[in-house]
């Protein structure tokens, strides 16, 4: 009867390791708290499913065990219990679905007053880039992308000009405000992903996709690409710091302008406005 | 309770059953070898099988001590991670799982079960073995090849996988790994007309469709599935060769590699996606399917008792295999597809798991007030339920679109799909295989070394992929070579990995003791004679054992009843098996 | 996919009306003994020959690919940068080569239902010809198009255009092969046997279809697909 005893073990001892097990997810940092607890409703309906499967699983071996002199009870079907077990089940998966799909309309709803920025993948690099002043983001294409122009960002889009860039360093987003962010990659595919926000969505070269979310507390937290993008995969890390609203603004003061990387970028004696004219 | 009015009126007379022309072997290749006897079809299928299964066994120990040892082992590099991760993935699904299932499992059962003499199609049956032989050969060649197998992951996503920078990318990895998977998809769909044309043209007199053991539905239905669902590999494989050889765009848009515009342009890696998981979420089912008929063979014959609502399981096996179409995109969620399609395909996938869980409900209850005999099938049996649920019930989360979108490309995904398609039908397998093994060979396998095979197994694999749900709650991802510092994975996650890569290598090292039992037993197992465990189907019911080339001698044998006609009340026996005459039990007049 | 789901509708269709024949409801554990009336216990099914049957189910597959070759021409042709190659005149040439095939293979068939040897080899010769003469005609038209600068990478439609008429080739060679098997036993002296006359059935069936998926083909790539689909959508908005 060693059978039932495992079983019961693997009921008990799945709920207790659930229970007190030191793993589980990191605390949140964005507004996404309905995720978790549409998680949690689905762990509480599908942890007493499995107790239940496995213990009258185990009941029945138990109970039922081979008897030389006995036979077992012939019943071809049972059409109530049968339909009663599907509605049942049809239920369980209802309340599962419902706020489910609750929630994932507010994940692809966007608020009117969020934010764009860009997040950029390459191999195996994270760049990012805020609107600037006029608060729009400049076209970008993979074609124009150019030494001196990484992001590829079109340089007759006087909306580009101003937009902020930052490469290879960290990102900041005020506490808060809700943020769409809007996803690019030049090669392949790559995923952005901060476990403290719960959202994340693949970046598919030759599209933009987008998430969105509001940080909901200042901190800082890893970025880390969840789509495999190479052998560079595990080690294409970024950093999202959230800002109170004064540290934010702070911070992007000191960023520079796509127009000013460009005159940096160019033989001494261009300007600016040679950089527009240009055009 | 034997009712009368059933007489020998309803006794068909077997000159009715018309004989089939065989092809008979004349030399010991045409017998061994160039076969055209399933028995010898599946026989070779499941050896080589076997035998790639093992490569990839290997291959998961190699990943599980790069996790758990990072760095400890210099010859496993990133490159080569990637490589095996890719390799391992792609052989257990396709080229173990799909292959040992319909090619090995199907080609021995269909026709024993179904009463035909052999498939329908002979030849083209042994031709569909070796396609399967050539395209296991031209995978393997890939780690011989320059610049090794491909490491793009099982998924194969373009861009990535035909990058310079990805392993094999550019060198032969990928064009031969695509081969060989257009290799298979030919092969297989020349052994899949087989399987379907004998079950719906071979089956013997009296054989109706609800008369049918659960296999054949399993492996029926699954079969139709595959032969769908494969062409979307085929498509994209192809068009992926031409992008990779050609320079065709298909899968390829406007790309920046290494600072350098690629030729490409204007191409879609998420038609690829689409064309690749329209394959994917089928083929779940297509090694599922198989696995659920086989699994209620087992329980029904070991519990004594027929299987709980048989028609309901019929309908569930095929409403399964339809809605298994319209699920594909639930491994999209975070693609970056249209968002709307989530309501749609989450709505699907969830309505799919209610036929799934009337499955498991069938399955236990079919074991309620049964007469249950804890055989080694019986415990595969028991352990398959009990990782199955355990997988279904978590596939509920990555179905449900909003609880996918943190999950997704976590290894609580790795975790599920391993608990739920990697364990689930291999412990059926196992069970499979000690239950129909008397029959192929005419010896038991060794109870002893059974014992400590399943348990190892069960337990042991149950150890390794529940903890890991947990790692992917922390936040893991997955296709990880090593997780490196980060401010959320705590260094008991560490110890957890450490762990469970013991047990991988211990559940790993217990499959050597099963092989070695194969082999084993085949001389020293205790004789089984012809019906061991006094099963009513008819692959029960041959004259020898093994059964003779033509399978049934000289006449074919007719079918009175259900294949479950075990425990009948007034039968003499607890057990009536499909070919015997004379009506026992519940009749329709017996009730009215 | 919205191509291959409405192929898949339609299977669906057709395995349920089979399905539904098959006494699905009835309880099989009360039928002891004798079999149920009007249920196949293979008496009915045995009418057709296990072979057409085969081939029914390698059509279906046959099919489903290049359902899904379209579905993915379909999802590709409404991004942008799409350009649509103009189809080569020769191209509605070949289609009436392949028309002429099919009914040569028509007329095959007919003559093996008479047993007339004749007959029957003539025609296979001519199916054969003509069949040639479409590959020929394809090549040609390739050619041309590659003349004319629509070469295999340079744009999306183009390659599709090369990689779906390929596959359909690919296709026809393969029928080629059949149909050469089928006029060796033909040529082979002696009256026209029934399986004979099984493998020409099979061979204008094969034949049939490879037309039809040319046809669809054909108006997929002169744009008429399209504005099909639109139409559809239209109606459905």
């Amino acid at each position: 009867m060693a059978v039932v005893l495992v079983l019961v073990a693997i009921a008990v001892g799945s709920v207790l390791f659930h229970l007190v097990s030191p793993w589980w997810w990191t605390p949140i940092a964005s507004n996404w708290g309905y995720i978790d607890s549409t998680l949690v409703i689905t762990f509480w309906i599908t942890g007493a499913v499995f107790v239940a499967v496995v213990m009258f699983l185990a009941y029945c071996i138990w109970r039922f065990r081979h008897d030389p002199n006995r036979r077992a009870h012939y019943e071809p079907e049972n059409r109530r219990l049968e339909s009663g077990l599907a509605a049942g089940t049809a239920l369980g998966v209802f309340v599962m679905l419902a706020p489910g799909l609750f929630v994932w309309h507010q994940f692809i709803t966007v608020p009117a007053d969020a934010s764009e920025i860009e997040v950029v993948g390459q191999q195996w690099l994270w760049s990012f880039r805020l609107p600037g002043a006029d608060g729009r983001l400049g076209r970008a294409e993979t074609r124009d992308v150019t030494s001196d122009n990484p992001l590829g960002i079109d340089k007759t889009d006087a909306s580009g000009l101003d937009d902020v860039i930052i490469q290879g360093a960290e990102l900041h987003l005020p506490v808060g405000k809700p943020v769409k962010v809007l996803l690019r990659s030049i090669d392949v595919l790559h995923d952005f992903y901060v476990p403290e926000f719960r959202a994340k969505m693949d970046m598919i070269p030759g599209t933009v996709t987008y998430f969105w979310l509001t940080p909901t507390r200042t901190g800082t937290f890893d970025v880390l690409c969840a789509e495999l993008c190479g052998v560079g995969h595990p080690q294409m890390r970024g950093t999202v710091v959230v800002d109170s609203e004064a540290d934010y603004q702070a911070w992007l003061a000191q960023q520079s302008t796509f127009a000013q990387l460009q005159a940096s970028a160019q033989p001494a004696g261009a300007t600016m406005a040679e950089v527009a004219a240009g055009k | 309770m034997v009712d009368a009015s059933h007489g020998a009126s309803d006794v068909i007379p077997p000159a009715a059953v018309e004989d089939v022309e065989l092809y008979h072997p004349h030399s010991w290749w045409t017998r061994y070898v160039f076969s055209q006897d399933a028995k010898v079809i599946a026989i070779q299928y499941a050896s080589t099988a076997m035998a790639i299964g093992l490569v990839a066994l290997v291959l998961s120990w190699l990943m599980r001590l790069q996790l758990a040892f990072p760095g400890d082992f210099p010859f496993i590099d990133s490159q080569r991670y990637y490589q095996f991760i890719t390799m391992h993935g792609m052989i257990m699904v396709i080229y173990l799982l799909t292959a040992l299932f319909l090619g090995g499992f199907g080609n021995y059962l269909i026709p024993l079960m179904v009463g035909a003499r052999d498939m329908v199609f002979p030849y083209a049956n042994m031709l569909s073995y070796w396609l399967y032989l050539v395209a296991v050969l031209v995978l393997v060649a890939g780690f011989f090849a320059p610049g090794g197998p491909t490491g793009a992951g099982w998924t194969l996503y373009p861009p990535q996988a035909i990058l310079s920078n990805t392993p094999g990318g550019q060198d032969w990895g990928i064009i031969l790994m695509l081969v060989s998977l257009i290799l298979f998809i030919i092969g297989f769909t020349m052994g899949g007309l087989n399987y379907v044309v004998t079950v719906l043209q071979g089956r013997t007199r009296g054989m109706t469709l609800m008369r049918l053991p659960l296999t054949v539905w399993g492996i029926f239905t699954a079969t139709v599935m595959a032969l769908l669902a494969f062409p979307a590999l085929f498509v994209a494989c192809v068009m992926m060769l031409f992008d990779r050889v050609l320079g065709t765009s298909f899968f390829m848009p406007a790309i920046v590699e290494m600072g350098e515009q690629l030729k490409h342009g204007g191409g879609s890696p998420i038609l690829f996606q689409h064309l690749f998981w329209f394959f994917g979420h089928p083929e779940v089912y297509i090694v599922a399917l198989p696995a659920f008929g086989i699994v209620s063979d087992l329980i029904s014959t070991h519990a004594r008792k027929n299987i709980f609502g048989y028609r309901m399981m019929v309908w569930a096996i095929v409403i399964i295999g339809a809605l298994s179409f319209v699920v594909w995109a639930h491994h999209m969620y975070v693609s970056g597809m249209n968002p709307y399609f989530g309501f749609f395909f989450a709505t699907t996938t969830l309505i799919i798991a209610v036929p799934t869980a009337l499955k498991v409900y069938n399955w236990v209850l079919t074991l309620w007030r049964g007469n249950i005999h804890l055989t080694l099938p019986m415990l595969f049996a028991l352990a398959f339920i009990v990782t199955f649920v355990n997988g279904g019930l978590t596939g509920l989360f990555l179905g449900n679109v909003v609880v996918d979108v943190p999950l997704s490309d976590t290894m609580f995904v790795v975790a599920h799909f391993h608990m739920v398609m990697g364990v689930a039908p291999i412990l059926v397998i196992f069970g499979a295989i000690y239950h129909w093994y008397p029959k192929i060979t005419g010896r038991m396998l060794n109870e002893g070394m059974g014992q400590v095979h399943f348990w190892i197994t069960f337990i042991g694999a149950y150890l390794i992929f529940f903890p890991m749900h947990y790692v992917g709650l922390v936040g893991v991802p997955r296709r990880y070579y090593e997780i490196g510092e980060t401010s959320f994975v705590p260094a008991s996650v560490h110890d957890l990995n450490i762990f469970i890569t013991v047990m991988a290598l211990v559940v790993g090292a217990a499959q050597m003791l099963f092989l070695f039992n194969l082999f084993w037993s085949l001389r020293h197992g205790r004789e089984a004679g012809g019906n061991p465990w006094r099963a009513t189907t008819l692959e029960w019911q041959t004259p020898q054992t093994p059964p003779a080339h033509g399978n049934w001698g000289k006449d074919l044998p007719i079918v009175y009843r259900w294949a479950y006609d075990y425990s009948v009340p007034g039968a003499p026996e607890d057990f009536i098996p499909q070919n015997q005459p004379g009506a026992y039990g519940l009749t329709r007049e017996a009730i009215a | 996919m919205s191509a291959m789901i409405v192929f898949l509708a339609v299977l669906a269709v057709i395995i349920t009306w089979w399905l539904s024949r098959q006494g699905l409801m009835s309880k099989p554990w009360l039928e002891v003994g004798h079999v149920p009336a009007g249920l196949s216990d293979r008496r009915e099914a045995s009418q057709i020959p296990a072979l057409k049957l085969g081939l029914g189910v390698f059509l279906a597959v046959v099919g489903a690919l290049f359902t899904l070759f379209i579905s993915a021409y379909l999802m590709r042709v409404d991004a942008q940068d799409w350009w649509a190659t103009p189809v080569p005149r020769l191209l509605y040439l070949n289609t009436a080569v392949l028309c002429t095939s099919s009914l040569a293979l028509h007329w095959a068939k007919f003559e093996a239902d008479r047993g007339r040897d004749d007959g029957l080899r003539t025609a296979l010769l001519a199916t054969f010809a003509t069949a040639l003469a479409f590959i020929a005609g394809q090549v040609l038209a390739w050619r041309q198009m590659v003349a004319s600068g629509f070469t295999l990478t340079d744009d999306a439609a183009a390659s599709f255009f090369y990689l779906i008429t390929g596959m359909h080739g690919l296709h026809i060679l393969g029928g080629m092969v059949a149909l050469t098997r089928t006029a060796r036993s033909a040529y082979r002296a002696g009256p026209v046997t029934e399986r004979l006359q099984l493998r020409v059935e099979l061979c204008a069936i094969y034949w049939d279809f490879m037309l039809a998926v040319w046809l669809v083909l054909l108006a997929l790539f002169a744009g008429w697909a399209s504005n099909f689909v639109d139409l559809c959508r239209q109606l459905l908005t």
